[in-house]
């Protein structure tokens, strides 16, 4: 008995190792997902790009996923095992991974890294991420149209650069059409908690805001401001489901085309450690349909989406004035340069809110 | 013809032995059926879970380093349950212990302090966790408060109060307003113990700990003490035992350990301060201690298995597209049976004939 169980088990052991020798000469790609892939929201959109991925190059690559990595101690070792299962160039798609990343990749210089939305490299390791603050732009210039009340809501998820940059970004524009236009924050401290995000958004209404901006992850806000018959944008992914009379539009992470080119890259043996900070023009993001508003607003919308896209308008136009009164500092000619948008930790005048940790 | 539970005279010896192999057993049972629906093979799947990790170095490593901290926070619970004193808030001491410890590490952080600055962030880390946990235990024995709830309610301050450090005053400067402090030096790291690999100092302290564990349980009047107030607190009573000073007696070391943990996790395999330092280790830990029997040897053995569980976990879903899902349904399934199978200590299963007689009179 015990003997034919251990033969039938190396029978099993070999057999998968024969496989495993076939698919050797595929490249091995690795992703490592901070959440479940789920139906919406920041991971599915990921995986989404890793499927665009093995339509266009699956004859020649094969991929693996981790999902639901903690951002903790437990990253490191998720990686290190994606490298010890042969994975050659592998993603890790959150910021919390960046010391991680980075401790494997300098373990493993012949294994090729990619981290997502940080700021520390290696000879072996990129960084990318999109400028989404050019999104928010455009949703700062519908919003401060659609808006009765001339109250915008904004549900933050943490006060870091990314999405305090938003938040300016939406307020300038916004500015250019109602300068006596107010934005309301309230910070869920958390990526995706559906009853936070819905809680937030109700107190938000509460507090007369009639358009509802989120840089969380859930469609709940989505759904509150549909209840209450007010308008919202979606985040990461096409939420026109939850409110199909709610939603103007949404920004839409499409990393299809990113991970296309560098592991194209790495097949070619082409593959350098690089800083990505992609826009609209290179389309790192796209923006959903805009839906819900009057024609002259979505042209309004198509037209400053076309400009940023070819380069004509720069949401961080030079002046800009800090909550302080006192104008920033212009470091890239006549708009902030890339390092201060990346670094953002201030708000411009007309937020009547104080940036936690200020 | 009935089958019904019966309760035994006494306690079987027996099957406190048996019962976890046969929750063990039939745990696999219900995972090779899983795996089949799944359509995956099951006998691949399982050495996937359960050889693969330990036949290859590095992996039985990483199941140390996975295993130290529940195990050191466990060994402290289960003094508190022994003493049927309930602290569930072992996550909040693990947080104020890593935030205590790392308070001399940022403030050294760039000068020149010499080999005393590890050290002392350890003391400091258990004392603060000490601290915390009499919080609690204070608040039962002087005012009849639920340490159930207090202990719980205090794990939220914690992980806001480490939120409000990472992201204010202890911020990297260089680092972008992310809310991490910066990587901590050299002097206030825990040393590793192979070169290369994650094994860290703070494994061999874990292991001292449940020796140190055995031995007061075992070997000494406190840690029989610490028993019959669990066991027959009447009988405490008249033993002239003071529970009551148990309770703060265990809180505090338990509180002590899960900050030492949380100083060697952060000063160790994390190497900085930022938020989410636990993937739930303090709630996990109360398992690692039921799943050992409140055992302290007992205890060191769960703690590998669950750790075993979250390495294989990761390489089925590497190895064979198993979602992770999967090796969470296989947590819960093992717990599930480790505590029914252990209703079968304390009773028996016996089938019962109904009367007949009665039978035909009620016809």
């Amino acid at each position: 008995m015990w003997k034919s169980l251990l033969a039938l088990t190396a029978g099993l052991l070999l057999a998968g190792n024969v496989s495993a020798a076939s698919a050797a000469d595929k490249l091995k790609v690795g992703f490592v997902y901070v959440g479940p892939i789920g139906d919406l929201g920041w991971t599915y959109q990921h995986d989404l790009g890793r499927q665009a991925l093995v339509k266009e190059l699956g004859d020649k690559i094969e991929t693996t996923y981790l999902e639901n990595v903690p951002e903790g101690p437990d990253a490191e070792r998720s990686i290190e095992q994606l490298v010890r299962a042969g994975n050659k160039l592998i993603f890790t798609t959150s910021f919390g991974y960046m010391d991680s990343t980075l401790k494997v990749a300098k373990k493993y210089p012949n294994v090729h890294f990619e981290h997502a939305t940080g700021y520390k490299r290696n000879p072996n390791m990129s960084t990318y991420s999109a400028k989404w603050y050019q999104g928010r732009y455009i949703q700062g210039l519908i919003a401060a149209k659609m808006s009765k009340s001339g109250v915008l809501g904004y549900i933050g998820s943490f006060p870091i650069p990314e999405v305090v940059s938003g938040i300016n970004a939406t307020m300038l524009a916004a500015q250019t059409i109602n300068p006596n236009i107010k934005v309301k924050i309230i910070w869920a401290n958390t990526w995706f908690d559906p009853g936070k995000e819905a809680d937030a958004a109700k107190a938000l209404i509460d507090q007369g805001a009639d358009v509802i901006m989120q840089h969380t992850d859930s469609p709940a806000a989505m759904q509150i401001a549909s209840e209450r018959g007010k308008l919202a944008f979606g985040q990461d992914s096409e939420m026109i489901k939850f409110g199909p009379k709610t939603q103007l539009t949404s920004i839409l992470d499409t990393w299809g085309p990113y991970y296309i080119e560098r592991v194209k890259a790495e097949l070619a043996g082409t593959w350098k450690s690089e800083n990505t900070w992609g826009g609209l023009d290179s389309h790192m993001f796209a923006m959903a349909p805009y839906t819900n508003m009057p024609d002259d607003v979505k042209k309004m919308a198509e037209d400053a989406q076309a400009a940023i896209t070819a380069g004509k308008l720069h949401p961080f136009k030079c002046p800009i004035v800090g909550q302080d009164g006192k104008p920033v500092e212009c470091k890239g000619g006549d708009h902030l340069d890339d390092g201060q948008i990346l670094g953002m930790n201030f708000y411009v005048k007309g937020i009547d809110d104080k940036l936690p940790g200020k | 013809m009935q089958l019904v539970l019966e309760k035994r005279v006494e306690r079987s010896g027996t099957i406190a032995l048996v019962s976890p192999l046969i929750a063990i057993g039939l745990t696999i049972l219900t995972m090779v059926i899983l795996f089949a629906i799944l359509g995956k093979n099951p006998l691949l799947a399982l050495h996937a879970y359960f050889i693969a990790p330990l036949t290859d170095g590095y992996s039985l490593l990483e199941i140390a380093v996975k295993a130290t901290p529940l195990v050191m926070i466990a060994i402290g619970l289960s003094l508190c349950y022994l003493a049927n004193a309930w602290n569930i808030g072992a996550e909040g001491q693990f947080l104020i212990g890593a935030v205590a410890g790392s308070w001399i590490a940022v403030k050294t952080q760039g000068t020149d302090a010499g080999a005393w600055v590890l050290p002392a962030m350890f003391v400091l880390a258990a004392a603060a966790g000490a601290l915390y946990a009499l919080i609690p235990a204070i608040c039962k024995v002087k005012f009849g408060a639920s340490e159930i709830l207090t202990s719980l309610m205090l794990v939220y301050v914690a992980d806001l109060f480490l939120d409000y450090l990472v992201r204010g005053p202890w911020r990297d400067p260089q680092g972008f307003n992310f809310p991490t402090t910066a990587e901590f030096d050299p002097v206030a790291t825990v040393p590793l113990l192979i070169e290369g690999g994650r094994l860290h100092l703070g494994s061999i302290i874990a292991l001292l700990v449940v020796a140190a564990a055995a031995i007061l349980l075992g070997r000494t009047i406190k840690g029989f003490e610490i028993r019959v107030v669990g066991a027959a607190p009447r009988a405490a009573r008249f033993g002239g035992f003071n529970a009551n000073q148990l309770i703060i007696l265990t809180f505090a070391v338990s509180g002590a350990l899960a900050g030492l943990a949380g100083i060697i996790e952060v000063a160790g395999p994390i190497g900085h301060l930022q938020p989410g330092i636990s993937p739930g280790y303090g709630f996990t830990a109360i398992i690692v201690a039921f799943l050992g029997r409140l055992n302290p040897v007992g205890i060191l053995i769960a703690g590998l298995f669950l750790a075993l569980t979250f390495i294989g976990g990761e390489q089925a879903q590497i190895a064979m597209k198993i979602p992770l899902d999967v090796t969470k349904i296989f947590q819960g399934i093992l717990l599930f049976y480790v505590l029914a199978c252990d209703s079968l200590i304390l009773y028996r299963f016996k089938l019962v004939f109904p009367n007949r007689e009665v039978t035909r009179g009620a016809g």
